[in-house]
């Protein structure tokens, strides 16, 4: 039994847990619990649509896009092509931090620059799958005009990363 | 084909396992605690140009997950009363800055590195967030 609630996910555990937080809160009060629920479910039932339509695009950008190919362009020699390849990884590759960072550390080791690294971890809120969830929530204007600064300023911020990390050269390949 | 098709799928169905039972626990948080905390958001969210990104971008860098989970969430408070600028400046806090796995970044990226990236991304959360403001009261 504990074995498997180990083996569960992050999420997983925090779904259980707010579980167990509803039956308490039912015991102390039962229809403030309920009117709660009631909330939640109201809420769940507007999200889940919008929720089947993100997993689809997922799988259609799961089936069509290889990280592979992208990490073989994030190299010390990338040149502008670095730049657009990191921006478009960053976008296209769904994955938590704790996935994230040792992909590119792994990268680091295969000489990508700190720039495109600061790239990639800066444009992840623009990422084509969640927009329609943004939108939903925030509107199309307010979805286009905060996408628009985030990949300005992640190029922005890959500008002064580099400018910062001078001091250690280039990163070495192997 | 075939074949492709099937680990998307499978790559799919993880995000999904990863990435749902998070959304409902948010939601099931949220669903409880604003009854709660409904009159105090007016209160602490005043729509200044300084503290609400302040306070968001402070809330988002210690909160960590998929940045769908952050649009559910800043959402949701935005619909009790937490002004536009703050939920702005969390959403793009929960994504840009890793308080939490600072030490696994420092570990894979270094030391300089991860500090100076976080440093920067969260008043870069605060600026896009005032200027996404400012943009849209232009717009409008």
């Amino acid at each position: 039994m504990i074995e498997k609630f180990q083996k569960l996910s992050g999420g997983a555990k925090f779904m259980l847990f707010m579980i167990v937080v509803y039956l308490i809160a039912g015991v102390v009060d039962f229809s403030f619990a309920a009117s709660a629920f009631h909330g939640f479910l109201a809420n769940l039932s507007k999200l889940l649509p919008i929720m089947v339509f993100v997993y689809v695009i997922i799988f259609i950008v799961n089936l069509f896009l290889h990280p592979e190919k992208i990490k073989h362009h994030l190299g010390h020699d990338s040149g502008l092509k670095g730049w657009a390849y990191a921006s478009l990884g960053s976008v296209l590759i769904i994955t938590p931090p704790y996935v994230m960072f040792p992909l590119l550390g792994q990268l680091k080791e295969h000489g990508m620059k700190y720039s495109l690294m600061a790239v990639f971890l800066g444009n992840r809120n623009v990422q084509p799958a969640f927009l329609p969830v943004m939108v939903y929530y925030f509107g199309l204007s307010f979805t286009i005009v905060v996408s628009c600064y985030i990949l300005a300023f992640s190029i922005l911020s890959g500008i002064i990363m580099s400018r910062i990390m001078r001091e250690y050269g280039s990163v070495k390949i192997g | 084909m075939i074949h492709n098709m099937k680990a998307a799928f499978q790559k799919t169905l993880q995000n999904i396992k990863m990435a749902i039972p998070m959304i409902i626990g948010i939601l099931m948080l949220i669903s409880l605690f604003n009854p709660l905390f409904q009159g105090y958001y007016s209160k602490v969210f005043t729509g200044n140009y300084f503290f609400d990104p302040l306070i968001g971008a402070i809330a988002g860098s210690v909160s960590f997950g998929i940045p769908v989970a952050s649009y559910v969430t800043g959402g949701e408070l935005l619909k009790e009363g937490v002004s536009l600028l703050a939920v702005t400046a969390f959403i793009l806090a929960w994504s840009m800055v890793g308080t939490l796995f600072l030490p696994l970044e420092i570990s894979t990226l270094g030391k300089k590195f991860a500090i100076w990236r976080n440093s920067m991304n969260f008043f870069i959360s605060i600026a896009i967030a005032i200027l996404t403001i400012i943009t849209l009261e232009i717009i409008s």
